[in-house]
C-alpha cells in the first residue's frame, strides 16, 4: 500500500514538473502533455533504478537513454524537434541541485567535499549526454536497416521533381 | 531571385538568387540558436534550406555567440552576432516546421523569408503570471520528488514563484550577465530562511534544492555535454563555462541569503 502511495506521488509530481518546465520553455501545447508523459516515465525507472540498486550512474544513463529514444520516436510521430521532448525529461536527471550544492559547499570553505560533488556533476551528465546520443545512434542504425529492406514508394523521387 | 533584397542590382541573378537564399539560412539560423537549439542542429538547418534550394556548396559554422555562413566558390559570406539567448522551443518548432515545408518544395524563398520574419518578431508566449505558476508547481514537485516533506510543499511552492518572478522582473530591469539568477536566488534564500524561522518549513535545504531547479542551468550541462561529444568542442566549452557561472551566481545568492542566519 505504501507502495502504491509512493508511486502515485512520484508519478503526478514528475509529470506536473516535466509540463511545469515546458510552460517555462514555451513549448506548444500538445508537445507539453507529451512531453510531460516521457519526462514522468523517465523519472520512475530513475527513481526505482536509484532505490533498488543505489547507482545513480545507472539510474541516470538509463533513464535518459529511455527518454531519448523516446523522443526520437514521438519526434517522428508528431513531426517536431527532438529537443521539444527530450528536455524537460531530462531535466529532473540533470544534477542540477548537486552543481548548487557544488558552490554553496565552496563558498563555505568546504572545499573537499565541493569537488566531490563537482565530479559527480560531471559525471551524470556524462552519463545523461551518452544517453541521448546512444538513442540518436540506435535510431539512425534502425532507419539504415529499414533503408536496406526494398520499399515500394522512395520519397527521393519526389523530392527530386521539384 | 524573388527581389526582396535590394541594392543587388549590379551582381547577376545567380548572385542575388545566392545572397537571398544566404540571407534566409542566417536567420533561420540566427532564430534557433537565440531560442535555445542545439548546435548541430542550427547548422543542419541552415545546410538542409540551402540544399532544398539546390544550393549544395553551403558551409556554417555555429558557436553560441555566433554564426558564419558561406557558399564556396561564390563570393557570400554572412556573419551574425548573438547576444541575447533565451529557451523558447516555440520558435524552435515553428522554423522546425517551415524547413520541413521547404525540403518538400512546398513554398518558395519569397514564403519562407517573410515567415522567418514572422516567427522571428512573434512574441507569442505563455503569460507571465502562467510562467510564475509553472515555476511554483515544478518547485513543490521537485521537492516530492526528492523526497522532501509534505510539510514543505507551500515554502518550496512560495519561494520557486517567487523566484522565477525575480528571474523575469531583474531581467527586464538589467541585462547584465548572472545578475538576475543572483537576485532570484538571494530572494529564494530569504523566503525559505524565513519559513524555516517562523516554523513554517522543516528542511531547509530541501525547499532550497527544490526552489532552485528553475533557475539552476541543468539543460545547458548536458547540452554542453552534447555538444562536445557531437564534435561542436568550442560550443560545448564555452556552454559549460556559461552554466557553471549561472551555477556560481546561485550558489552566492543563496550563501548570501543564509548569511542573515
Amino acid at each position: 500500500m505504501q507502495l502504491f502511495t509512493v508511486i502515485c506521488v512520484q508519478s503526478i509530481a514528475s509529470y506536473l514538473a516535466t509540463c511545469a518546465f515546458g510552460i517555462i520553455f514555451n513549448i506548444p501545447f500538445k508537445p507539453l502533455l507529451h512531453g510531460g508523459l516521457i519526462g514522468m516515465i523517465g523519472w520512475l525507472i530513475y527513481f526505482f533504478l536509484f532505490q533498488n540498486t543505489g547507482s545513480d550512474l545507472l539510474a541516470t544513463f538509463a533513464a535518459s537513454l529511455v527518454i531519448a529514444m523516446m523522443s526520437q520516436v514521438a519526434a517522428r510521430l508528431w513531426k517536431n524537434p527532438v529537443t521539444l521532448y527530450s528536455v524537460s525529461g531530462i531535466i529532473p536527471l540533470v544534477p542540477g541541485g548537486l552543481s548548487y550544492s557544488v558552490m554553496s559547499r565552496a563558498v563555505d570553505n568546504n572545499y573537499d567535499i565541493a569537488i566531490y560533488f563537482a565530479e559527480k556533476v560531471f559525471v551524470l551528465s556524462g552519463a545523461i549526454a551518452m544517453g541521448l546520443v546512444l538513442a540518436e545512434v540506435i535510431y539512425q542504425l534502425v532507419q539504415k536497416i529499414k533503408e536496406m529492406v526494398p520499399q515500394k514508394t522512395d520519397n527521393r523521387i519526389f523530392l527530386s521533381k521539384k | 531571385m524573388d527581389g526582396f533584397l535590394k541594392g543587388h542590382q549590379m551582381m547577376n541573378s545567380r548572385e542575388v538568387f545566392l545572397h537571398e537564399v544566404a540571407t534566409v539560412c542566417v536567420l533561420a539560423g540566427k532564430i534557433l540558436l537565440q531560442n535555445g537549439a542545439e548546435t548541430f542542429r542550427v547548422e543542419d538547418t541552415m545546410n538542409r534550406i540551402a540544399n532544398s534550394f539546390a544550393v549544395h556548396e553551403a558551409q556554417s559554422f555555429v558557436t553560441p555567440t555566433g554564426i558564419i555562413f558561406s557558399i564556396e566558390n561564390h563570393d557570400v559570406t554572412q556573419l551574425v552576432r548573438i547576444r541575447d539567448r533565451a529557451t523558447n522551443l516555440r520558435k524552435v518548432t515553428e522554423v522546425n516546421t517551415l524547413s520541413r515545408q521547404v525540403a518538400q518544395g512546398a513554398i518558395n524563398l519569397r514564403t519562407l523569408h517573410r515567415e522567418l520574419s514572422r516567427i522571428n518578431r512573434s512574441t507569442v508566449a505563455y503569460s507571465v503570471p502562467l510562467q510564475v505558476f509553472a515555476a511554483a508547481v515544478a518547485s513543490s514537485c521537485f521537492l516530492l520528488m526528492f523526497l522532501g516533506q509534505w510539510h514543505d510543499v507551500l515554502p518550496a511552492f512560495i519561494a520557486g514563484g517567487a523566484g522565477q518572478a525575480g528571474m523575469i522582473y531583474f531581467h527586464k530591469l538589467s541585462k547584465a550577465k548572472f545578475f538576475s539568477e543572483f537576485m532570484s536566488s538571494v530572494i529564494i534564500g530569504g523566503i525559505a530562511l524565513v519559513s524555516i524561522k517562523t516554523g513554517f518549513g522543516l528542511q531547509i535545504d530541501k525547499i532550497i534544492v527544490g526552489a532552485v531547479m528553475p533557475l539552476v542551468p541543468g539543460v545547458p550541462i548536458a547540452n554542453a555535454v552534447k555538444d562536445i561529444m557531437a564534435g561542436d568542442l568550442v560550443a560545448g566549452l564555452s556552454k559549460s563555462a556559461e552554466a557553471g557561472l549561472t551555477a556560481f551566481a546561485i550558489g552566492i545568492g543563496v550563501t548570501a541569503a543564509l548569511f542573515f542566519n
